[in-house]
Order: C-alpha cells, then structure tokens, then sequence
C-alpha cells in the first residue's frame, strides 16, 4: 500500500476516469454513469485508505471493500489495476469470452474481489459478517461497502443496515453514491429515498456528508469513519452521475451504455483537456 | 416393540452442539425460529458464536457470506420455505457464485409440518437448491442421520443444502450406519423393483417392502440421502438390475428426487418409473398422518406404485 498526495489523487481520478470510458467503449456496452460518480471515492479508498496488499490478495489483516452495487465494477477494475493487482492493459478486456473482468464482478475469476455481485442490495449484509468474523477472530482490519442510492430502494439493505447498527459493527462503513439517478430516472421520481440522513441515522449509524468529488473532504471523511467507535458509519457522498464526462452528467440514459468513437473523444477530452 | 420417534430436526440441533464443541469456526445464524430449528441448543452451550437476524431471511444469508468469507462456517438456519424462496437470489449469486462456504439448513420440509398449513410447508427446496451450480443437497431420513449430515457438511467445502422435518417420526438409521455425502445406502436388497426415497418417508420404503415382500415381490430399498451429487452408479445399477423404479419423497415431483432420478435414467439406462410425490398442488391443514394419507405418501401408496411399475416392466 502507497499513499499519494492530493495532487496526486487527481490525476489518478483522471485516469480512473479515462479508463471507465475506454474499457465501456471497447466492450461495447457497460455501466459508465455510476462508476464515474464514484471515482473519487474509489480511488482515495484504494490509493489512500485501505490497508492492502495487491500482491498478496489473501493477506488476512487486510481491509476487505465489496461493491455491493456491482454494475459499477469498471471503476473497481481500473482502482484495482492501477493499484497493482493486474495489468492495465487488461483493462480492455473487460466484457469478453474469456476475461477476468467479467460484466458484473467475479470472486472466483478475479482475485482481489472479496465476493461476486451484481444482484442490488447485497452488499451490506456480506460486510456485515465479514465484520463479525473479525470480531470472532480478534481481528482489526476494517470493512467497505459501496452502495448506490437507488440500490437502497432494496428491502435488504436496510435489515442490513439494521443489523451493523444491532451488533455495533463499526469496522463496517458504507459509502453511498447519491447521485440521484438509477435507470429509469430520478431517485426521487422513480421511488424516493430522502431525506438520507436522517433515515441512516435514526437506524442508529453515524453519518458523513460530502460532496464526493471533492477528494479532501473524501478523504477526512473516510478518517472520521475510522475514528467513530461503537457504531457504523456511513459516508453519503452527492455526487454527479457522468461526472467528468460533458454529456454524461445528469444523464439517466449513460447509466449503462458506452461511447461510440466520436463520443469517445469527446470524453477524454473533457477529462484530460483538449488535445491530450 | 414400537419404534423411537424423533423429529430430525433434533438431529440437527444434536449436530450442531457437537460441531460447537470440535469445530471453533461453526457459527450459527437463525431468523427468530431458532427454538422450533433446534439451533438454540447451539445457542445456549455457545452463545458468542449464534447470531440471530431477526426475520430477516435474505440479510442472514448475506451475513452468512460474510462470516463464511472471514473464515467462518456459518449454518445459517430457519424454515425450508422462506430460507429457500425468500433468500434465494441471495443463495444463487452471493453464496453459490461466489462459491462459498455456507450451509443452509431449512426446517420444517415436507407436507408434514400439519396444521400450520400450507404457507409453511416447504414443497420446493430442493428444486429450488438442486438447480443452483456448486451446491450440495442433503435430506436425512431420521434424526440419527440428521445428525451425521450436520457434522458431514461442515467438512466439506461449499455451499450445502440440508432439509429436516418437524414432527417426530420413526429413528430407524443407527450411529454407527455409513454416511457419506453422495453415497447412497442400500437398506433392502431386491431384484423385481427398486424404490428411491429420501427423508422421513424412507420409512414409509420401508413398510412397502414388507408389504410387497408378503405378495412374493422382491424390492430393493435405497436412502438417497443426498440429492446433490446424486449417487448415479446406484440408481444405474438398480435399473440394470431391477429394471423398474419408484421414487418417494415429501416434494413436488417437479425438481426433486424424482426428476433427479429420472434426469440419470433418461440419459443411460430408461427404465420405467413412478413418482411418489406432492402432484404439483399446495398442502394444507391437518395432521402429519391425514395428509400423508391425503397426498398419497404412505406405504401403501409406494405398494401400489411398485405394482403399477412392474406392469410397465419390459419384459
Ligand atoms: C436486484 C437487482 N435488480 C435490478 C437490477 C438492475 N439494475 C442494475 S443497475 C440499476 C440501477 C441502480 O441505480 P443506483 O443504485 O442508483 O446505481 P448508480 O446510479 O450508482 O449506477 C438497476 C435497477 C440489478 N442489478 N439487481
Ligand atoms: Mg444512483
């Protein structure tokens, strides 16, 4: 594990970014939307928070982080290759016969993913006994879980979020990707979800609020996680769903769909600059 | 002398307290049913390795995939019907896929659970796990081999299926009897017919080869314990050897043993068979021994099946 500075996250976002719309553009298809939103918060907690070892996957102290809303595993591929756990070439292979990056992730083909998802609103339960096995086993290491805000429309995640807060789970922090779009539209048109909060903390969690695109604040709140004892914690990071990319942002339609090559450009030039 | 009766779920329960005991990583998870599961026992002797969800089906299977990922092996527990239907997409993608080492324990399988009718009666589960890629499927035929299915499954890697019974019904199996997951026991040697069960009406297989056995027909009697991985080379053999089959058990015949057995035959040895069986319909309320009558799974009806069977026999 490396940590790198504030400078230094920003670029990384920006590849993180870059690698979203190419990896979704050479697949053809995939979910670009909310992996841009969360890039920030993904690229903080791999270069910065987590304590992990990409050339020991199985390293048992290591903090686990499960993407619960497994759609968004391109911006977990590329958080995962840039920090050493494959090549970034590989990235392109996202999506085909034969590849590791399976469409949604796969515990079993790509080791580093702590648990296969892609089934909404699962996560938080795993994260859960994965932090009760750390309590069994005198264990510190700590648990995160990405969640998006449409995703908290599932039952389960809240008998989940009822059970960290139950067993006092505060090794366990959620992240959740408010942008306020899933696929049919708004959050609040499709089926409303606020106030975000104050539900979270009535079921007895600490909040965290953000803007989660400003890394700073990311990542003070990631310490203020850690430092909160006898309760979970979770950070609640409004976002933009595309962010980066012109014609993406706060556009349900780029939930899960690719650029042509024209769109392409555009993208990267809107993350990188013209002429990059 | 009358025959001990135990329900099989006291098996479960009996297996987990030993498991407690040799095996620090078992923990065990329950959904508010922990007394009528038997996973109180656990709770009781080892209360700091029991988590009860609350009736929560699907975020204790979640939980479970947890536990199992930190190294744990979780036997995540409450009734057949709603661990199986409610949790299923929870089974399927998180547990199955991932391939994890989780076991499932449902309760109250069968038509069996009587009065609380049929809301309660778990008549899909092992259609419902048999399908799943990885997992492993076990129905214990009395409480002694429900105690060894227990033990069986928390050594073995991977997800596993195990399905008891409520009501107290005959122990017919002894401690030191064979059990491994996969091979079938032979109870009952037999040329002219070969009947299939598995679960508590095993027994009921039992009671038909007696009867049978008095009309000078010669049956052979199988304890298909597991469901998944199905014991082939035994159901192969009794085919070739008594080239007609009946199947027995507390489930639809859609997706259970029956299509189980069936999907083996088909494909190497078709040999004609009958399916004891819940006939694609709901239970009800009653008592275990009235809708055992009503739904046509007692002795007598395995008999007539047998007969019915050997008159389809090719010659
Ligand atoms: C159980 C389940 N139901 C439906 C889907 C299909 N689906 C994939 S993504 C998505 C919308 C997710 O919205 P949100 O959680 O807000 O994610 P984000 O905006 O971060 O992409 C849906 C409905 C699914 N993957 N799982
Ligand atoms: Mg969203």
């Amino acid at each position: 594990m490396y940590t790198q500075s504030l400078e230094e996250l920003k670029k990384s976002c920006k590849d993180v970014r870059g690698d979203i719309v190419r990896m979704t553009a050479a697949a053809g298809s995939g979910h670009p939307g909310g992996s841009l939103s969360a890039v920030e918060l993904m690229t903080a907690l791999y270069f910065n928070v987590m304590n992990h070892r990409p050339q020991e996957v199985a390293w048992p102290e290591r903090d686990r982080f499960i993407l619960s809303k497994g759609h968004v595993c391109p911006v977990l591929y590329s958080v995962m290759a840039r920090s050493g756990y494959f090549s970034v070439e590989e990235l392109l292979t996202l999506r085909t016969l034969g590849s590791k990056l399976q469409g949604h992730p796969s515990s079993k083909l790509l080791p580093g993913v702590e648990v296969s998802s892609g089934s909404l609103g699962q996560g938080l339960s795993i994260a859960n006994g994965l932090a009760l096995s750390a309590r069994l086993n005198k264990k510190g290491f700590r648990i995160y879980c990405l969640l998006g805000d449409g995703e908290l429309q599932e039952g389960q995640v809240w008998e989940a979020v009822m059970t960290a807060a139950h067993y006092k789970l505060d090794q366990v922090c959620a992240l959740v990707d408010y942008n306020n779009l899933q696929i049919d539209g708004t959050v609040e048109a499709v089926m409303g979800v606020a106030p975000l909060v104050e539900k979270w903390q009535s079921f007895n969690w600490h909040t965290i609020q953000i803007d989660g695109h400003d890394l700073s604040q990311v990542l003070a709140a990631y310490e203020e996680a850690k430092q909160t004892k006898g309760k979970p914690s979770v950070i609640i990071a409004t976002t933009v769903k595309g962010k980066g990319c012109s014609f993406m942002e706060n556009v349900a339609g780029w939930h899960g769909k690719s650029c042509n090559e024209k769109e392409l450009q555009i993208a990267l030039d809107d993350i990188y600059g013209k002429g990059n | 002398m009358s025959i001990k009766m135990l329900p099989n779920r006291d098996g479960y329960g009996h297996g987990l307290i030993e498991l407690g005991a040799t095996n620090s990583e078992v923990v065990v998870l329950d959904a508010d049913l922990a007394k009528s599961t038997r996973s109180d026992w656990f709770a009781d002797k080892f209360p700091e390795r029991f988590f009860d969800l609350g009736i929560a089906e699907q975020d204790m299977l979640g939980t479970a995939a947890g536990l199992s990922l930190g190294g744990k092996i979780p036997f995540a527990t409450t009734y057949g019907v709603f661990v199986t239907g409610r949790a299923w997409d929870q089974i399927r993608t998180t547990i199955c896929y991932s391939e994890l080492n989780v076991k499932i324990a449902g309760a109250h399988g069968g038509i069996s659970v009587g009065p609380d009718g049929a809301t309660h009666q778990a008549l899909e589960d092992i259609a419902l796990m048999r399908v799943l890629p990885h997992m492993q499927v076990m129905v214990p035929c009395d409480a002694v081999e429900a105690k060894k299915a227990t033990i069986a499954a928390a050594s073995v890697k991977g997800p596993c299926y195990l399905r008891f019974a409520r009501e107290a019904t005959p122990v017919f199996t002894e401690e030191r009897d064979f059990f491994e997951i996969g091979k079938a026991n032979v109870l009952k040697e037999g040329m002219d017919v070969t009947i299939i069960a598995c679960g508590p009406i095993v027994y009921e297989a039992l009671l038909a080869n007696e009867q049978l056995a008095a009309m000078g027909i010669s049956a052979r009697v199988i304890n298909m314990h597991t469901i998944k991985p199905l014991d082939e080379a035994v159901v192969l053999q009794a085919a070739e050897e008594t080239k007609a089959i009946v199947t027995a058990e507390e489930h639809q015949v859609a997706g259970g043993l029956g299509s189980a057995v069936s999907e083996v035959l088909v494909k190497n040895k078709p040999v004609p068979v009958e399916m004891i069986g819940i006939q694609d319909t709901f239970g009800e309320s009653g008592t275990p021994e009235e809708l055992a009558v009503k739904y046509h799974l007692v002795a007598n009806d395995i008999v007539l099946a047998a007969q019915k069977v050997l008159a389809r026999k090719s010659k």
